[in-house]
């Protein structure tokens, strides 16, 4: 073995939040952010799966479905569009602060992050609560009133709520994970943990949010827009 | 660390680069282009993603490993669509094919 | 083997990951990759068991035309628990969460995986996912098959199918941890000098394995949740009755569980490329293409999955194009065979109880994987499908192949991990008689397959009984096969000769740290100058 080991320098020097098995803050950086790339990567797969299910019986059952989308309200869809992303760009601040080493402003942010991401679930049971007053939950309270679908094959509109559910559900669901991520950064961050050295949890954090995001900038036109508003 | 550092400016300038895009999408929604509605959504879309994907998540500055990981998620994505698709576009090929409306061999509506 | 070249002071003078810490907590609340191996190797054996228990149980009852020891009912539940235990929790998590958890660290240098909670968070969530697929069982059992078919599975079936279908939900997010986990260890926390083209064939495997767990398990996870949504919510996603395609299920399970075969496989091959080299004291023939096939296979793997439904309804074009690209994935599997045995081509090669399972894989996983080659085809696959010759194909591919690898490993590595030898003639026997049982139980099955006899029938036409009874006689043997080992590995624990660090004298980093290793694997992180598989060249005997 040679005298020029990676171990010795192991035991040199132990920067706080480096952990035993890392050689270096950089190697655990890298290996950290690779990390959430991966598990993000699963993400699209898990959501792909349900996507490609909408295509395809999209595809099948197109005046179903064109005629469940029209039942969505556009105004509050679009709204939570732009609440999002107004939150996705918090947290891109916050991440920059976190690295620029600002203590005040990373608190600042993140909870600026939550608090948008509270008013997307808002506005979200929101919207639930109305489809459940008109009898438009597949499975749970399925009445919907002849007026609404005109005269679309009502199975395929039920088909076409089921995955409405299915997706801004598992959408929120991820929400709500992220939600509890922000806030044990947020107490982290409250006690001093991160520094312009040691900011990787807040900036992995960030990429989940941000994909929350993404998955969303897909569902809006998907849900809201494709059916046509015309 | 490694981490790039994105201007403030440049996160701001994205951010109303995405407002201005779902204004664009949502708009749109609201013309009848027959088909090409769907396609202007989804393109739309996609360069939501990518400006999300490329600024803030900062795969722009990332490493050539960070890129291809996403790559090959969304490329997977692609096989998974493509020949789940390739099936159902397929089925009904002894008819002559009309194109996004009810296959003929796909169960009836119910 | 030199053994006792080797000298090492007394077990119990040295402190290594077995004795650094005693008491179940040290245990349970572990971090240690190689503690975490250990907790897999001892749940997936108990599960491999249960799944045998049910396999035993269904070729009992398969001794007799009319069925000899249960009702129909029960039949289908039995294979049904044989196919998802062994799928979930055995064939799945084998390799990669016992081997590849206790090696991928030590074969890469690094002090452990990348995310060491997140390790044991996998093992966790495998034992929870395991104990819920056993409350399925105890509470009345499921009976859709392990591939949950909807709508039998959605509508039709009357046990305890969400159990069951969450337990595998479960176990697939453990697969994926474990799979990240092995990504970024092998991207980020390679010794230095250890350059791809540096690092052992297992570990490539390994690597191809974890990108199939990463990209493919998802997709079964939502599958899953839309079944059983569909079945609690009686909404027709996959219900024809109420608008869904049932064939549209199918699409989505088998995105997943057609390259799961892989999933099962890889590790097998990355096994036998070990073992082969060591054994034939040889560099592996051909290692980048060895190497490369890894990757192919995982990639070629996730476009082939519409074989497995060219008689469901699904179009024929589309079924052209998949049998196709089926035909591809034994190109990839065939450079592996073909450059395992140029390797052995002039090797000197000794006969110790791991190469005798890896021979077994070679010519066990040739034979399943070409007669994969008829199911491939369109038209032969109308005849066979669904017959006891698929039944024989993939017992060849998964049991001839990735068990056999298994045992394989867990021989050649298992002085590294107890630090003991296991009595070296009852383990050439066990090997011998495993061979010799796997392929009375499962080539009668190709017979019968090509004759007609349907699976998953829990009676059969008096004309295939002799066939059966040879299938249930080779059963018997094959299992007293895999209790012989159970019994001398733990016997070996406590009264096995200590076995050095290196008693193959094998090249690669996990030979260099003393067997058991220490907790943090290595003294000092090693530094890599060399290729894989360095032995030195036997002698050209032509000059």
């Amino acid at each position: 073995m040679a005298e020029l080991s990676a171990g010795s320098a192991h035991a040199a020097v132990h920067p706080p939040g480096l952990r035993h098995h890392f050689e270096d803050m950089e190697q655990q950086h890298e290996a950290g952010n690779l990390g959430m790339w991966v598990f993000l990567v699963t993400e699209i797969l898990f959501f792909g799966g349900l996507f490609a299910a909408y295509a395809i019986y999209r595809s099948l059952y197109l005046p179903g479905f064109e005629a469940g989308s029209r039942l969505l309200d556009v105004k509050l869809g679009a709204t939570n569009t732009a609440v999002l992303i107004g939150s996705s760009l918090t947290m891109a601040l916050a991440v920059h602060a976190a690295q620029t080493g600002k203590r005040k402003a990373l608190i600042f942010f993140l909870l600026l992050t939550m608090v948008l991401g509270a008013v997307f679930l808002g506005i979200k049971f929101d919207e639930y609560a109305t489809k459940w007053h008109h009898g438009l939950v597949p499975g749970l309270k399925w009445a919907p009133d002849e007026e609404m679908y005109k005269n679309a094959p009502l199975g395929s509109v039920e088909l076409f709520f089921c995955f409405y559910f299915f997706m801004t559900g598992l959408h929120a669901l991820h929400m709500i994970i992220g939600f509890g991520i922000m806030t044990v950064m947020t107490l982290e961050a409250w006690g001093g943990k991160f520094s312009a050295e040691y900011y990787a949890p807040v900036e992995v954090s960030g990429l989940y949010w941000h994909f929350v995001d993404i998955v969303w900038i897909f569902l809006f036109p998907l849900l809201y827009l494709i059916g046509g508003r015309y | 660390m490694s981490g790039h550092v994105v201007s403030v400016r440049l996160y701001v300038t994205i951010f109303l680069t995405l407002l201005v895009l779902t204004g664009l999408t949502t708009g749109v929604a609201f013309i009848d282009l027959g088909a090409y509605n769907t396609v202007v959504a989804l393109a739309i879309a996609v360069l939501k993603m990518l400006l999300v994907v490329l600024f803030f998540m900062h795969v722009r500055y990332s490493s050539g490993l960070t890129k291809i990981v996403v790559l090959a998620g969304f490329f997977w994505l692609a096989i998974m669509l493509t020949f789940t698709m390739s099936d159902y576009f397929t089925r009904g090929l002894d008819n002559p094919p009309n194109g996004w409306g009810p296959s003929i061999s796909a169960p009836p509506n119910p | 083997m030199s053994t006792a070249a080797v000298v090492e002071s007394p077990a119990g003078s040295r402190v290594h990951y077995l004795n650094a810490s005693y008491g179940i907590k040290s245990w349970l609340f572990t971090t240690d990759h190689k503690r975490i191996a250990l907790l897999y190797l001892g749940s997936i054996t108990f599960m491999f068991f249960i799944g045998g228990a049910a396999a035993t149980l269904i070729r009992l009852h398969l001794i007799e035309p009319t069925g000899a020891l249960v009702q129909p009912e029960t039949y289908n539940k039995l294979f049904t628990v044989h196919g998802v235990v062994m799928i979930f929790f055995f064939l799945i998590p084998s390799i990669p969460a016992v081997l590849g958890n206790f090696l991928v660290p030590l074969m890469v240098g690094a002090r452990d995986l990348a995310f060491p909670r997140i390790n044991l968070l996998s093992w966790y969530l495998y034992t929870i996912a395991a104990l819920l697929a056993l409350y399925a069982v105890v509470s009345g059992g499921v009976d859709t098959g392990w591939t949950f078919y909807t709508p039998y599975s959605s509508t039709y079936a009357h046990t305890q199918v969400i159990a069951t279908a969450l337990a595998a939900f479960i176990a697939g997010f453990s697969s994926i941890l474990t799979g990240l986990n092995f990504i970024v260890t092998i991207h980020k926390m390679r010794a230095p000098g250890l350059t791809w083209f540096r690092l052992p064939l297992f570990i490539w495997a390994m690597y191809a394995t974890s990108i199939i767990q990463i990209l493919g398990t998802p997709v079964l996870a939502i599958t899953i949740v839309l079944l059983a949504a569909e079945r609690l919510l009686h909404v027709g996603i996959f219900d024809p009755k109420i608008g869904g395609d049932p064939i549209l299920f199918q699409h989505l399970f088998w995105f997943y569980s057609h390259p799961a075969v892989y999933i099962m496989i890889l590790p097998g091959m990355g096994v036998v490329s070990e073992l082969i080299a060591c054994f034939a004291r040889k560099r592996i023939f051909g290692y980048s293409m060895i190497a490369f096939s890894s990757l192919a296979i995982a990639v070629l793997g996730f476009l082939v999955w519409g074989h497995h439904m060219f008689v469901t309804g699904q179009s024929v074009y589309a079924g052209l194009i998949f049998s196709v690209l089926s035909f591809m994935v034994a190109i990839p599997s065939a450079i592996k065979v073909f450059n395992w045995t140029a390797t052995l081509y002039k090797g000197s090669i000794s006969y110790e109880a791991p190469m005798l399972y890896a021979l077994g894989f070679i010519g066990l996983f040739t034979m399943g994987g070409l007669t994969g080659l008829f199911l491939a085809s369109l038209a032969t696959d109308v005849h066979l499908t669904g017959t006891y010759f698929i039944v024989a194909h993939f017992h060849y591919i998964m049991v001839g192949g990735a068990v056999m690898a298994y045992l394989g490993g867990i021989h050649f590595w298992w002085p590294k991990i107890t630090g003991r030898l296991y009595p070296d003639g009852w383990a050439r026997f066990a090997a011998l008689i495993i061979f010799v049982g796997f392929n009375l139980t499962f080539f009668p099955q190709f017979v019968l397959g090509y004759l007609g006899m349907p699976r998953r029938y829990a009676v059969y036409p008096a004309e295939f009984q002799v066939l059966n009874v040879m299938s249930s006689a080779g059963a018997s043997i094959l299992g007293i096969g895999y209790l012989i080992p159970l019994i001398y590995l733990i016997w070996s624990i406590r009264y096995g000769p200590v076995a050095g660090p290196n008693p193959w004298g094998a090249k690669g980093l996990e030979w260099e740290t003393p067997s058991p290793p220490p907790t943090e694997n290595f003294e000092e992180i090693p530094i890599v100058t060399e290729e894989a598989y360095a032995y030195a060249e036997p002698e050209d005997v032509h000059g």
